[in-house]
């Protein structure tokens, strides 16, 4: 039975593979669209939501679904990232888009903080770590009334401008500006899958050991993936905060943490498409359930039951069938040699030091 | 000749246990040099020390002209030294061609940012790198299977981009730990074949093997190792003479029965 779900999936994918970029005019066609259309602020409110935690999936996958890094504390990086932009636009009138690129660095900042542990923590003690950042940062936002306004949180935050035009919920512009930052996100999450830094971070997901054997930086790289993951979680905090009239530390206490965990895995550890798929169902199933009231959490729990037993790897996960992607250029260089280079060639060979 | 890899009075202690003591050896470029002993001999603890996993208590390793001693793995993978392992430490869940593509990791120039912004330079390095990979899979017949992932393939072929993967690092000397073992004689038949292919191309090659009728085969000189101490070194046929090593070949097997 797995065996025929996965041939459907990879015939979908091959599917999709095909037509990518017919997909990619469509999604762009839709940012067009959208302004135009009549959508319900009930609707908006939840599509917006369905972006803002593809993008937070997508940034903890770059820690989870890459490095193997288990964070159970990305709501913090997704607070600061709120606070950040909230507080620099209502307190010092900065204007959003660099209050957004500031949410974003100072969360990977933060990010790259945090991440110093990892070098000597691997595993649960490290989770049990970003559990208490977690925690640390929601009790610095209630504590710090000075600065972040306490419990009372953060109100009258201004909606963006885009060159005079008011981007918010009633014009369709806060969801082109999601779609926007979900393709850049998305986009760059997969250029750093498929790059250097990419594979030494599955390298070491895979063996640590044989990463650093092979002469990956291992503490350098997991670094790095902790500042990259905040820094996407940081803009998602960022666009967040605009969404809606005021934040509060509540809205990013430890269940936010496991959504967040829940989008990955349910969607599929280390791919896109299923942050974005996994963020689609969790947002849209209490929406879809409500009906059963209270219920619809016990259904949501057996459903999570369910799916671990039958389909761990995720609903959207699954290895790919598609060839790997070969550039241009490598084909070229392929077709010019013809195969009849010597590539084993041992570096250094020609400069004279072999036996006499 | 001197200076490729030279190895002296090398110690390695764990608590009480000398797991390598006082090992002098040289290996020279262009030769096949084997190191053989009985299990828990302590040749898998050479490659850690030689490849920086361990950090030697004592002797003195350099690898042409460069001191082993104090550089830390990565390094030693950039001057020209790379291995494979005994339990195989592929990365499963990526494909064979991503596997062989990290042993270009530390021939990589390009930053993050030009891999973000995927600019020329990036281009460039990724399909020359990713060109080469293709080649070297080519040569070792396993082109066809660029695009499995690796925990799906078959041990022969998992031990075969393994070795795939040392080459990529471009490394001068390739440690081979015990790489036919797990593999029928046909398999292992053409390992040897592969392995001699690439001593002619120019490759230096420590070996660790059991299989003496392996190492007879292959090797230009052969180092024996009991109990952490060299007992013999020299040509296969003094080695297969050697009252010593027959006496720690045989004594071991009666002492402990082999497992496998």
């Amino acid at each position: 039975m797995e065996k025929k779900s996965n041939r459907v999936l990879s015939a979908i994918e091959s599917v999709c593979y095909k037509f990518r970029y017919l997909f990619l005019i469509l999604y762009v066609a839709l940012m067009v669209i959208v302004p135009f259309l009549d959508i319900k602020l009930v609707h908006a409110q939840v599509i917006i939501l369905i972006g803002v935690y593809a993008m937070l999936g997508m940034g903890l996958n770059v820690l989870i679904g890459y490095t193997g890094l288990v964070s159970l504390g990305h709501a913090g990086f997704y607070a600061i990232g709120a606070y950040t932009c909230a507080l620099l636009e209502t307190k010092l009138g900065v204007n959003f888009w660099l209050a957004l690129v500031a949410s974003g660095v100072l969360t990977a900042f933060i990010g790259f903080l945090l991440g110093l542990p990892s070098l000597r923590l691997s595993g649960s003690y490290l989770s049990i770590v970003t559990l208490g950042f977690c925690e640390i940062v929601t009790m610095i936002l209630k504590q710090w009334e000075s600065v972040t306004n306490g419990n009372y949180g953060v109100r009258n935050i201004k909606q963006p401008v885009f060159f005079g035009i008011k981007l918010d919920m009633y014009n369709g512009g806060l969801i082109v500006l999601m779609l926007v930052l979900c393709l850049i996100v998305g986009v760059a999450s997969l250029a750093i899958r498929n790059s250097n830094a990419g594979r030494a971070f599955r390298a070491i997901k895979d063996d640590e050991l044989a990463a650093n054997m092979m002469g990956i930086h291992v503490s350098r790289y997991k670094i790095m993936s902790f500042v990259i993951s905040a820094f996407i979680t940081g803009i998602a905090g960022g666009f967040y905060c605009v969404t809606r009239n005021y934040i509060e530390p509540g809205s990013f206490n430890f269940d936010v943490s496991i959504l967040i965990l829940s989008v990955v895995i349910i969607g599929g550890l280390g791919t896109i498409r299923g942050m974005v798929f996994g963020a689609a169902i969790l947002q849209l199933f209490p929406q879809v359930f409500r009906f059963l009231d209270e219920w619809r959490y016990v259904v949501y729990g057996l459903l999570l039951i369910v799916m671990m037993r039958f389909r761990p790897q995720g609903l959207l996960g699954w290895q790919s069938t598609q060839p790997y992607h070969l550039s241009k250029k490598t084909k070229q260089i392929l077709e010019a040699d013809g195969g009849t280079s010597e590539p084993l060639e041992a570096a250094g060979k020609t400069e004279g030091g072999s036996e006499q | 000749m001197s200076g490729f890899l030279e190895v002296s009075h090398i110690k390695m202690q764990f608590g009480g246990l000398a797991a390598v003591d006082d090992v002098t050896m040289h290996v020279d470029k262009g030769e096949i040099v084997s190191l053989i002993g009985p299990n828990g001999a302590g040749k898998t603890t050479v490659f850690n020390m030689l490849t920086g996993v361990y950090n030697i208590t004592s002797g003195e390793m350099s690898f042409e002209g460069q001191d082993l001693k104090s550089m830390i793995p990565q390094d030693i993978v950039k001057i020209g030294i790379s291995r494979t392992f005994q339990n195989l430490r592929l990365f499963p869940k990526m494909r064979v061609i991503e596997n062989v593509l990290v042993g270009t990791h530390v021939r990589t120039k390009y930053n993050f940012w030009d891999s973000l912004l995927r600019t020329p330079r990036f281009r460039r390095e990724e399909a020359e790198h990713t060109a080469r990979v293709i080649q070297i899979l080519r040569s070792i017949g396993m082109d066809g299977m660029r695009n499995s992932f690796v925990n799906s393939l078959p041990y022969g072929d998992q031990r075969k981009v393994e070795i795939a993967r040392a080459i990529a690092t471009d490394a001068k000397l390739i440690l081979l730990d015990e790489p036919a073992a797990g593999m029928n004689p046909a398999e292992s038949e053409e390992l040897l074949r592969f392995i001699r292919e690439l001593r002619d191309k120019g490759y230096t090659i420590l070996l660790i093997e059991h299989d003496m009728s392996v190492v007879m085969n292959i090797s230009d000189r052969i180092y024996v190792l009991d109990h952490g101490k060299l007992i013999a070194e020299g040509l296969p046929q003094e080695i297969a003479n050697n009252p010593k090593v027959i006496e720690a070949y045989l004594g071991g097997e009666q002492k402990n029965v082999k497992n496998n």
